[in-house]
This record gives structure tokens, C-alpha cells and sequence, in this order.
């Protein structure tokens, strides 16, 4: 670690010393990065039933990357820097410590691309591979290795990536993981026949195929050493209409996310648009049965997806519309998302002299149905024991129990040029013992309503408030929550923050988790300062999440890129 | 120990962030992303004759960066009359909703070109860490201003430099 961070150090220097003397070199490169430090303090808090004891000396916690990116013509690297040291509650403890977990160089030319070291790649939706980076959730899973990308004529784009994924800090051994191999082509007719290039008719075709390899050092099961996941994908657009859909295979591939069972995997995804002036329309319908693909068998939680799985359901960023996430299960889930988006003109009755915007989403997820399979060596059937080949499932059934629905429409309006507001109604149904792993829970039913308001004293100061409440006899029971913020454009922002938990059936639970913040913002630099509770929680981004515990304190974040 | 190095990247990349205030110049990466119909859009390919561009990054689920939106919106129309500019709104919103960001984005009646960077490619390149975040591009392609988060009435300042800019201008002071 010191000889790379020494050699980086050097690299720089001598660039800087360089400088006088390779002027020309230098005037065509060009040195971008940015950085980010997320830290809190934490403190004891009788009121949300925190003890200094649990929080054991480590009051003092951050989350912190800097990456630097060098570019010479077609040729570019980088590297990230990052610490946790220690992380912020609620991130995997196994990202404890420092590095470069992100090392990389890549030339580009105009058909043709060639990259080394870390890297990030999707192929489709994600059913077959996805590497990506999602810092609020301490994701990252990018492939350590080589990437090569060409296209050999216009509209014809093909990719191979092969490598090693990252694990927070394991070092890319021998058998530390599985190897990942994958390619991938994507054709746009529009392009490629040139009789199509005006044609009313868009179509992208596409496929991937991804295999992993790890070796086998199971004493009981004879486990596959190579596991293939192949995908094929259609994006069809005739004028106002537009149909995108994919399928992916997966053949066997025991884990401990499915139990060590036989069965091949399928993901299924079909999504259709429909768009004119002001008016849009959206369905889809997913399927995932037995699609977790990871380059260990033996990892559970949030490490080493090769794939993704995106969910159907909608996101919400309201304080309490976001307090029952989805998250994807990749054992098994069918569902649908329908949504309509309009707006009601200007100078109609209803749209004042603004306009109205109206958008309405439903969605649900339901478990798979399975059907027992045969117990090799016996007489007798079963479901998902480890050994057999799982079940089987009718493709387009639903099955009884519902994950999760989600029924919300959404009124914006601006009644002048001061005042504008957005009226939020969200029905819910969520699964909390399937979701959050709370066996045995009941199904938790709630009502939401939001009303949110911001009013413009001048053309540079606004003020912005939320009323919210979340209305359920399950689980936590009611809630209330207010947010007011005060900006000052372009720099300032003030805001004070409370949820209070009135409804507990449990009365010492009726906490209120209180928070106020400042912050200031120049060009690319922003710094913010929280102070108080945060409460317990769940932050998900795509459908991935990561709990959060309840804590009290101060909190900071310094953001920066050039 | 660890603390020091800590100390010294954070001290690095603080230096080196002033260093490069004073000279911005930086034309746009290539990278293949996508237009809402799902083919393929290479970054090079952000155009505008000479004029002004704004590249902005969003999603549908950060709500400031639907307001920044809408105040472009609203503007837009003046301000093409006035200055030419052309709006890029690139939605980094990933396989779960890129399906849903053409219907959204015609429901709200938009105007601005949208493009689709569901693997966060381009907004890595860019070294966009939080969204929104908003890019002004001069006549010859290059980063000239760039900003993140958004307050109300944030539009009005940034317009003032899109007409300098429009103006031949050199805004690197600002």
C-alpha cells in the first residue's frame, strides 16, 4: 500500500515538475477527479435508546473517497482512493480500512476501445451483468481485469470483458473468487441496414452471454465449475409507441442464496410506452425466478452480484414514502408497474394558469408459484431442499402471497409565480417479514398523504415546507413528519426536520427523530452539516438496500469535483 | 499513519482543485450512452453549432433535479430565442425506471433532448458525484461553468452566464 501510494505520489510530482519542461504534452492533458467525505460524530441518546457503551469509543466514523482522472488524447487513467475508517453505521463492516480499490487505464479510438483494471459495465437491463458503484450504499462490484469494446461497422457495437470482481478489500488471489468471462452484442438496424435509416420503425437487438467460473471444493454436493447466464433483448419504437423487453437464461447454479438447489434460473422483463404532447403512459411486467447470480456461491448479502435485477415498483424520496422500501427477491417474484403522466394544459379551468401536472402509478409484486420437484433416491417430492432441482413454476402464474403494492398519485401545481405546492396520496402493502426478514410480522397496510409547498419571497429566497403523515395499525403505527427549508440561491440552504413516531403501540417508542441542517454550495463544492437523530431505517437504491440504525449526532458532507 | 495519509490525499486534492479552478477548459469525454428510443449516442456527438449547451444530469427520483427541470422548461423557449442554447438533460436513472423516463418526460411536456446514462458512465467521467448537477458548455465545446445542487431562482444566475457565454465571453473568472 505505501509503494503504491509512494509510486502515485512520484507520478504526480514528476508530472508537476515535467510541466516546465514537456509544455506541449501538458497543454493537451487534461487532470479531473472529485472527492466526497461523509462523517459523523455520534452521541448517546437516551431518547432513541442509544448507550455509550454501544457506541464502544467510536464515536468518530467517515466514508470518504477522492478519484483522479488523467486524459492524453485517446488515452486515459485513473485511480480512487478510498477510507473507511471506521464506516458509518449501517454499512457492511467488511469495508473497514483504506485503499485503492480502483485502479485503471484505457485507450479509446473512434470503432474501438481497450480498458485494464477496474471497471464498470451493463449489459442490457443488468440480467446477465452489471458492475456499478453506488456510494450511498457502499456498493461497489466493479470487474478488475480487461474490457475490450469494437465496433465493427456503425450501429454494430460488440464487448468482452473478462476479470475478477471486487470484495471491499480481498485481494484478487487464485480462488478467492470466481472468474467472470462475458460478451456482448448490440446491433441498431436504424444504422446497419441502410434502407432503415429513415425508416418510421426503430429497432436495437441485442444478447449477452456471461460465465463464471469457480472452482468446486464442495465435500458433499457435486457443484457446477462453470455457470452460463445468457440474455437476448429487443427495443422496438414505431412512432408514439415504443417496446423494450429481454429474457435471460441461467443454467444450474447452487448457492447459499438458493438453498443449493439444481434449478436453472429465469429473469424476465417487458416494459411498453406509449407518448404524446403532455400525456405518457407506462406498463411493464417482470418475472425473476431463482436469477441470483454471484461470483461466490458461498456470499449472501450485498457482495459480488455479477447481475441485477431490477425491481418493478416506484421509488419514493419522502421521508415517510420512503420508509417501506422494495427490495429484489431473486428467489423467486412476479409483478407488474402501470403509470400514467399528464399534464393538464395551461389556461384550462383545471390547469389555472400554469398548468396541472397528474401522474398516477400502481404496482405489485407477488411470490412465484413452485411446485414440487422429485427427491432423487427417494419416492417422495418437495420444494426448495438443497440437493434437488428446487421446484418448478408455471411461467405467468401468480402466487398467493403479495409482496408488496403500491397504489400513488401525485397533484403539482403553480398557482403563481411565488407559490407552487404537489399533493401526494400513496396506498401501501408491504410484506415486512419477506422484505425485511421480521419473521413473522404481519403484512403491514398504510395510507400516506403529502403536501408539500414552497413559496418565493424574491427571486432568490424560497421557502419550502412538507406536511406528512403515514397512517397503519401495524408494525411502528402512525406517523407524522414536517420539513422546513430555507434557500438563498445559489449558495445557502437551512433546514429543520422532525418524524415523530406518535402512533406506537408501544408508548416509550414515541420518539421524535428531529434533525436540522446548513449547508453551502459553490460551483461544484458543497457542505453540509446535520445535527440529531436519524432513525432507523432502510436506504435502497434499484432495489438494493442497506439498513441504517437509528443514531444520534452530528453529521457532515463535503463534496467536490474539478 | 492511516490518519496522515488521509490528511495529505484530502490536502492533494484540495491543492490540485484550486489549482485547476483558474483553468476549466475541458471538452466533453467520449462515451456511448443512449437516446430514449434505446440506440446508442455517443458524447462527442453533443452539438451545438457554436452556441451554448447545458448538460444536466437527473433522475426521476431526485426531486430538485425535476425543478431545475421544469424552471429550464419554462425558460426555454426565451431563452433559445435569445441565446441559441441547447438543453441536454441526461437521466442517470438505472434499469429500473429508464423504461419510464420517455413517458415521464412527455407527460411533463418537456422540450429539452434527454439522454439515457443508466450505468452512470458518462456522470463518472463527468465526476459528478451528487445530482443535480449542471454543465455550461461554450461555442467550442468546452466546460466553461459547472454546478451542483439547486435552489430556486438558481435558473436566473445561470442564464446570466449563458448569455455571456453566448456573447463570446470569457466566464472562467466567475
Amino acid at each position: 500500500m505505501k509503494r503504491v501510494l509512494l509510486l502515485v505520489m512520484t507520478v504526480l510530482i514528476t508530472g508537476s515538475v515535467a510541466r516546465a519542461q514537456f509544455s506541449e504534452v501538458i497543454k493537451r492533458s487534461e487532470v479531473h477527479g472529485s472527492f466526497e467525505f461523509d462523517g459523523a460524530y455520534y452521541m448517546a441518546d437516551e431518547g432513541v435508546g442509544i448507550t455509550d457503551s454501544m457506541i464502544n469509543g467510536r464515536n468518530f466514523a467517515f466514508n470518504g473517497f477522492g478519484k483522479i482522472t488523467y486524459t492524453l488524447g485517446k488515452f486515459s487513467a485513473g485511480l480512487r482512493y478510498e477510507a473507511y475508517l471506521p464506516p458509518l453505521a449501517g454499512f457492511d463492516p467488511r469495508i473497514e480500512g483504506q485503499g485503492f480499490p480502483n485502479l485503471w487505464a484505457m485507450y479509446t479510438s473512434e470503432r474501438f476501445s481497450f480498458t485494464v483494471g477496474n471497471f464498470y459495465e451493463q449489459f442490457g437491463n443488468g440480467l446477465t451483468l452489471r458492475t456499478y458503484e453506488e456510494w450511498m450504499l457502499g456498493y461497489d462490484n466493479s470487474l478488475n481485469g480487461a474490457r475490450v469494446t469494437f465496433e465493427p461497422v456503425k450501429g454494430l457495437l460488440l464487448k468482452g470483458v473478462y476479470g475478477m470482481q471486487r470484495f471491499y478489500w480481498t485481494p484478487y488471489t487464485k480462488n478467492s473468487r470466481g472468474i467472470v468471462k462475458g460478451f456482448d452484442a448490440e446491433m441498431d438496424f436504424n444504422q446497419v441496414i441502410k434502407g432503415m435509416s429513415d425508416s418510421k420503425v426503430r429497432l436495437v437487438l441485442g444478447g449477452s452471454f456471461v460465465s463464471k467460473y469457480q472452482a468446486d471444493q464442495d465435500p458433499l454436493y457435486k457443484l457446477p465449475r462453470n455457470v452460463g447466464n445468457m440474455a437476448g433483448r429487443m427495443t422496438l419504437g414505431v412512432g408514439r409507441f415504443n417496446l423494450s423487453t429481454e429474457y435471460a437464461y441461467k443454467i444450474n447454479d447452487p448457492s447459499a442464496i438458493n438453498n443449493i438447489i439444481y434449478k436453472a434460473g429465469e429473469g424476465f422483463l417487458v416494459s411498453a410506452t406509449y407518448s404524446a404532447k403532455g400525456f405518457g403512459l407506462y406498463a411493464m411486467f417482470k418475472r425473476y425466478d431463482n436469477m441470483s447470480y454471484k461470483s461466490n456461491r458461498a456470499v449472501t448479502a450485498n457482495g459480488l452480484d455479477i447481475n441485477f435485477l431490477p425491481p418493478n415498483t416506484e421509488t419514493h424520496t419522502y421521508m415517510l414514502t420512503s420508509m417501506y422500501p422494495y427490495n429484489t427477491q431473486p428467489n423467486g417474484e412476479i409483478g407488474f408497474q402501470f403509470q400514467l403522466n399528464y399534464k393538464v394544459p395551461k389556461k384550462s379551468k383545471l390547469g389555472g394558469k400554469y398548468g396541472m401536472g397528474i401522474a398516477v402509478n400502481y404496482s405489485q409484486v407477488n411470490d412465484i408459484v413452485r411446485d414440487p420437484v422429485n427427491v432423487p433416491g427417494t419416492d417422495t417430492t418437495a420444494i426448495d431442499l438443497p440437493g434437488t432441482d428446487g421446484w418448478t413454476s408455471p411461467f405467468f402464474k401468480f402466487g398467493k402471497r403479495i409482496f408488496w403494492q403500491d397504489f400513488n398519485i401525485e397533484i403539482d401545481k403553480k398557482f403563481s409565480k411565488k407559490f407552487k405546492g404537489t399533493l401526494t396520496y400513496m396506498y401501501q402493502t408491504y410484506d415486512i417479514a419477506t422484505l425485511e426478514g421480521h419473521t413473522g410480522a404481519p403484512v403491514v397496510y398504510s395510507n400516506i398523504g403529502v403536501l408539500e409547498m414552497t413559496y418565493k419571497f424574491t427571486s432568490k429566497q424560497a421557502l419550502r415546507w412538507e406536511l406528512q403523515g403515514l397512517w397503519t395499525d401495524r408494525d411502528k403505527g402512525d406517523w407524522a413528519a414536517l420539513l422546513v427549508e430555507y434557500t438563498v440561491s445559489p449558495h445557502w440552504f437551512v433546514s429543520f426536520s422532525d418524524q415523530y413516531n406518535y402512533g406506537n403501540p408501544d408508548e416509550v417508542k414515541r420518539i421524535n427523530y428531529y434533525t436540522g441542517s446548513f449547508g453551502y454550495t459553490h460551483r461544484t463544492t458543497r457542505i453540509a452539516i446535520t445535527y440529531g437523530r436519524q432513525r432507523e431505517g432502510i436506504v435502497c437504491v434499484g432495489g438494493v438496500c442497506r439498513a441504517v440504525p437509528a443514531s444520534s449526532g452530528f453529521y457532515v458532507t463535503i463534496s467536490s469535483s474539478f | 499513519m492511516k490518519r496522515m495519509i488521509v490528511l495529505t490525499v484530502i490536502l492533494f486534492l484540495g491543492v490540485t482543485i484550486y489549482a485547476q479552478e483558474t483553468s476549466e477548459r475541458k471538452k466533453l469525454p467520449s462515451v456511448n450512452i443512449k437516446t430514449l428510443d434505446g440506440q446508442t449516442f455517443n458524447t462527442q456527438n453533443i452539438y451545438n453549432d457554436g452556441k451554448p449547451i447545458l448538460v444536466s444530469f437527473w433522475a426521476l427520483w431526485c426531486k430538485p433535479c425535476k425543478k431545475e427541470m421544469d424552471a429550464y422548461n419554462e425558460n426555454y423557449e426565451d431563452w433559445q430565442d435569445e441565446t441559441g442554447v441547447k438543453i441536454y438533460a441526461v437521466s442517470i436513472d438505472d434499469a429500473r425506471s429508464t423504461a419510464k423516463v420517455l413517458p415521464f418526460v412527455s407527460g411533463k411536456d418537456w422540450e429539452m433532448e434527454v439522454l439515457l446514462d443508466p450505468n452512470g458512465d458518462f456522470k463518472r467521467a463527468m465526476n459528478v458525484n451528487m445530482i443535480p448537477h449542471t454543465f455550461l458548455l461554450d461555442g467550442n465545446g468546452n466546460v466553461v461553468y459547472q454546478h451542483t445542487s439547486y435552489y430556486e431562482g438558481l435558473e436566473e444566475e445561470l442564464y446570466e452566464l449563458v448569455k455571456k457565454v453566448a456573447a463570446g465571453e470569457d466566464i472562467s473568472k466567475h
